[in-house]
């Protein structure tokens, strides 16, 4: 019995201790698998950890962007920035919602409606998108709200950028105008949606939308370590943002308010343009709309009337209206038909009052007639019927190749706006594509007269115009200074092309041709029984070149030809349309331009006088505009 | 040399001779390192009062434990018993009078501390199973007769603190209990087909378990499913854990514990946020200073020239190291979140006294290594 009991004890010890070692084994493998998994978070994962552990602590406060600025060609501030007073809140980071807006209510005396509106926002967005409570505080509001700030957990007192455009309807189509960053924006453009911030402003047309990346600047970003709760505990740095780079522009603010002045609210446009440089030095779509209006949202009932107003205040016309040119074109058509040597400038027509064209009536806007009329007669007093005779002999086709050659029939200025028109100069080639049906010889008698298919935009003709001023040669439209100290250099460049290569080629054969037509035009201002003799200046200091357009808006039928109405007994929308185009000063021409006034009946008599008063601001404002183009010194 | 024959009558100064100071120093050591981690967590609190009762209560425990090593441990064989009941009835009374907290109804309020009985009971079915096997010869072990009551004064502490509901607990228990059976010899069939059976009645028990409990496992599973939610104790621990890197982020600097992101960092993720702030080096030493420990007990049960310590010693060195391990593990995303303290590191009474109590049954076991118990 004891032996055994002696037997089964050692039988049981070594028991025991075989089960132990076997537990202790077991034990050392999983404690080298807690080693190993620790080296495998702890080393090989480190990296991926480290981040998500300051990603856990690290909130970033973005502050918006502070945008660049606009400036004129003299470096005035077209487009500034102004601090904005917003509040706002985020839903999922308020304990009570509706008791902070009973609270803001209070403080701010909002009415019902607003406080509505805030409940309308926050249910059609998810709770921790931002809502813009207030968007236009006063400082004495925002100081208020400061103040009870302790009270109001979740609410966010904001000081956000706005725009300010100082001169108001002067810039509207150029400059465009900022508004809160929609999701399309966000979508669209990659930078806008790394800048983001609630509140965050963005160019919504215009050049504030073309150079948004340049003028969006950085965020300056606030780091702060927050704990579980997101309760900021200290704050770790602060990345200092930079401000968008400021633009200025070619644009002369004293003669762009003076365009704006001149329409006078009437629907139409002005442009000028630098015919060396290129450069535009004003542009302008009337009747236009205040930029400002835009800054807190605009109403809707404002958007609507904008919307819904005749004269089309949104629309730059300027650059997306499409006009029939109606005479402007004739001297297109003369240089065109000098160019092929379909006729020469002697050629006579006996212009009645109109011609019959395959049993088809083409009149003469002069009731009679003209009489004997060569081709300097037929530009200076716009015969009509001159133009038919010239176009039929010349064709559609070589008008087109000349038309476009001197920038009709394509956009100006394709790196600055995204709204502009190319409009129409046609050819049997684009009937056929276009419309599908062949090309009829009346068609180009009226295109002839800058009638039927042909449209073109104001600038169109400002580019064409400055193009024939400076001698038929290619210049590259900008709205941005040019940086040609020395205009002499571009004209040494436009006369000594001898270089096929050369940035300003020639755009025509005869040199005589270009000269012909200019030296009608001016006769067609200066001379006695001229279409704008009425409008010239004879100082030749402002002596300026031009050639008026009357398009019509409709076919006229024989009865009305024969009512022979004044101008306030046609409708609005019927009566034609006044263009001017011009230049000057003649002796040494540096500026083209183009007037139009929609609905305003005749060019010689609504459109050639504007432009005879801009003439002269644009040539006092010269020697200003020059001096800042030649001197080193000035820092714009 | 001295007759060890005339038992119990060692001098005094021969019983701190035999004392074994390699597991007294780790311990006071592993103390040390808990009162600094337990401090690192006061930090953003901005008062002391897990520091400070931690280190009281660590005070107070090892002094206890140093008391309890110098009783014969053939006191605690007598008393193997009575103790277990006495665990018993004040878990019977935790588990349907005690104080509920966050939906778990495992504590007693004994006013001067509010104690955890399931805690005790990790000790407890220790001591009665040492005490039960003592006895019994390698041969009956298998026997229908003797399995039975094992059997029984295992699964009555497991159930009740599984209906607390406590699964975290009532899975060490268990463990626990088994490693002593084991040990005593059970046929290695027994518990693989116990474990069978428990696989066969999984979906039983999962239709058992509270919402909470099943969410838990299937957060264990993927938790990135609920990143907010249940999933987030164990994203932001391993985020702590592996943002340490190889030699931490230094004491009082690591991030996740200070700002809040670690969840229970005082008590079952303190190993995270020690882990954060040591690193890897640091996490190493620590687990050998456990493992160390581990070592001396069964150093200390292989001396003991009876069962019941041996027992006792082994018994209790496969516990630390289910608790040790089941803890890292699942703070370490390995195991789903259960609720089981680190020993000693972890805050808390409960836990810090069973353990403090076995810790000083083995220095017993030590000083008294030659007893035999009849």
């Amino acid at each position: 019995m004891l032996g055994d009991g002696i037997g089964s004890n050692i039988r049981k010890s070594k028991l025991i201790n075989r089960r132990m070692f076997i537990a202790s084994t077991a034990k050392a493998i999983v404690f080298f698998g807690i080693v190993s998994r620790l080296f495998y978070l702890q080393v090989e994962q480190n990296k991926k950890y480290l981040t998500l552990s300051d990603k856990n602590r690290i909130r970033e406060n973005k502050l918006p962007p502070i945008r660049g600025e606009f400036k004129d060609y003299f470096g005035k501030i077209i487009a500034g920035n102004l601090d904005v007073y917003e509040l706002h809140v985020i839903p999922e980071q308020v304990e009570d919602f509706r008791v902070l807006i009973t609270r803001v209510k209070q403080i701010l005396n909002l009415n019902s409606k607003k406080v509505e509106k805030i409940y309308k926002i926050k249910n059609n967005q998810k709770p921790w998108e931002t809502i813009i409570i207030s968007d236009n505080l006063t400082w004495e509001e925002f100081s208020k709200i400061n103040y009870y700030l302790y009270d109001l957990p979740g609410l966010k007192p904001i000081i956000s950028v706005g725009r300010n455009y100082p001169y108001n309807e002067s810039y509207s189509h150029v400059l465009g105008y900022v508004a809160y960053a929609s999701q399309k924006d966000l979508a669209s453009n990659e930078i806008i949606n790394d800048r983001h911030v609630p509140g965050l402003r963005v160019g919504k047309n215009g050049l504030e939308k073309t150079f948004e990346n340049e003028l969006i600047g950085t965020n300056t970003i606030q780091r702060f370590e927050v704990n579980a709760y997101g309760k900021r505990i200290n704050q770790l740095e602060v990345q200092d943002g930079n401000k968008g780079n400021s633009l200025r522009i070619s644009i002369d603010t004293e003669i762009q308010n003076y365009t704006n002045e001149l329409l006078n609210g009437e629907a139409g446009s002005i442009s000028v343009m630098d015919i060396y440089t290129g450069e535009i030095v004003a542009m302008n779509s009337s009747p236009s709309f205040n930029p400002n209006d835009f800054l807190y949202g605009i109403g809707s009932n404002k958007w609507k009337d904008l919307n819904q107003n005749p004269f089309k205040p949104l629309i730059n016309k300027t650059i997306s209206g499409l006009y029939s040119p109606g005479s402007t074109i004739k001297p297109i058509v003369a240089l065109s038909a000098l160019e092929h040597g379909i006729i020469k400038p002697s050629m006579t027509v006996r212009c009645t009052d109109s011609i019959d064209f395959y049993g088809q009536k083409f009149h003469c806007w002069k009731k009679k007639g003209h009489g004997y009329m060569n081709l300097r007669n037929a530009i200076k007093q716009s015969c009509d019927v001159y133009f038919y005779e010239t176009a039929r002999l010349l064709g559609v086709d070589r008008l087109n190749e000349t038309a476009r050659k001197f920038g009709l029939g394509d956009v100006v200025l394709k790196d600055f706006f995204d709204n502009e028109k190319k409009g129409v100069v046609p050819s049997t080639k684009w009937k056929k594509e276009a419309i599908g049906q062949n090309w009829y010889l009346g068609e180009t008698l009226i295109t002839g007269i800058g009638q039927g298919y042909i449209q073109t935009t104001p600038l169109q003709l400002t580019l064409m115009t400055a193009q024939l001023a400076n001698g038929g040669y290619k210049i590259y439209p900008t709205i941005i200074p040019d940086n040609n100290k020395n205009i002499q250099n571009i004209k040494n460049q436009m006369e000594n092309n001898t270089d096929y290569n050369s940035k300003y080629t020639s755009l025509v054969k005869n040199k005589e041709n270009i000269k012909f037509v200019l030296d009608a035009m001016f006769r067609s201002t200066n001379e006695i029984q001229g279409t704008s003799y009425r409008s010239r200046i004879e100082d030749p200091k402002y002596q300026f070149a031009g050639k008026t357009g009357t398009a019509q808006v409709k076919r006229i039928t024989e009865e009305e030809r024969e009512l022979d109405r004044e101008l306030n007994q046609i409708p609005y929308k019927e009566r034609d349309h006044a263009w001017y185009i011009a230049f000057g000063p003649y002796k040494n021409p540096r500026y083209a331009l183009t007037v139009l006034v929609e609905h305003g009946g005749s060019g010689s008599s609504a459109a050639a006088p504007i432009a005879k008063k801009l003439f002269k601001k644009i040539i006092d404002r010269h020697d200003e505009r020059e001096n800042i183009r030649t001197n080193d010194t000035v820092n714009l | 040399m001295k007759n060890y024959s005339s038992f119990g009558d060692i001098s005094f100064f021969q019983k701190v001779r035999s004392i074994d100071f390699y597991l007294l120093f780790s311990i006071i050591l592993l103390g040390g390192i808990s009162i600094l981690a337990m401090y690192s967590t006061d930090i953003s609190d901005g008062n002391f009062y897990h520091s400070i009762n931690h280190a009281i209560r660590f005070g107070i425990f090892f002094c206890l434990m140093i008391f309890l090593s110098f009783i014969n441990i053939k006191y605690y064989f007598s008393l193997s018993i009575i103790f277990y009941i006495a665990i018993l009835m004040l878990l019977i009374g935790a588990t349907f009078f005690g104080t509920t907290v966050q939906g778990s109804q495992r504590w007693i309020n004994l006013y001067f501390i509010n104690l955890q009985p399931s805690e005790l009971m990790k000790i407890a079915i220790i001591i009665f199973l040492a005490r039960y096997y003592h006895r019994v010869q390698p041969d009956a072990v298998n026997t229908i007769k003797k399995f039975i009551i094992p059997f029984i004064i295992l699964i009555v502490p497991i159930l009740l603190v599984l209906s607390q509901p406590d699964l975290g607990t009532s899975v060490l228990i268990a463990l626990s209990g088994i490693a002593v059976i084991w040990l005593a010899g059970i046929n290695i069939k027994y518990i693989v087909y116990s474990f069978l059976g428990l696989v066969i009645s999984f979906p039983f028990v999962i239709s058992m378990l509270k919402p909470y409990q099943k969410l838990r496992i299937l957060t264990f599973i993927n938790p990135d499913r609920d990143p907010l939610g249940a999933g987030y104790q164990i994203i932001q621990s391993k985020i702590a854990v592996g943002s340490g890197g190889l030699t931490g982020k230094g004491f009082l600097k690591g991030t996740q514990g200070y700002l809040d992101f670690l969840p229970e960092k005082h008590t079952d993720f303190i190993f995270t946020l020690f882990s954060e702030e040591f690193g890897f080096v640091g996490s190493i030493l620590l687990l050998i200073l456990y493992a160390f420990i581990i070592f001396r007990i069964l150093i200390i049960g292989s001396n003991s020239r009876n069962y019941f310590g041996k027992f006792f010693c082994y018994g209790f060195a496969i516990s630390i190291f289910f608790y040790i391990s089941v803890n890292m593990l699942m703070v370490l995303g390995m195991l789903p979140i259960v609720g089981s303290p680190l020993p000693i590191m972890s805050y808390g009474g409960s836990s810090m006294l069973s353990m403090m109590i076995a810790l000083g049954i083995v220095m017993s076991a030590r000083i008294y290594s030659r007893e035999i118990i009849n």
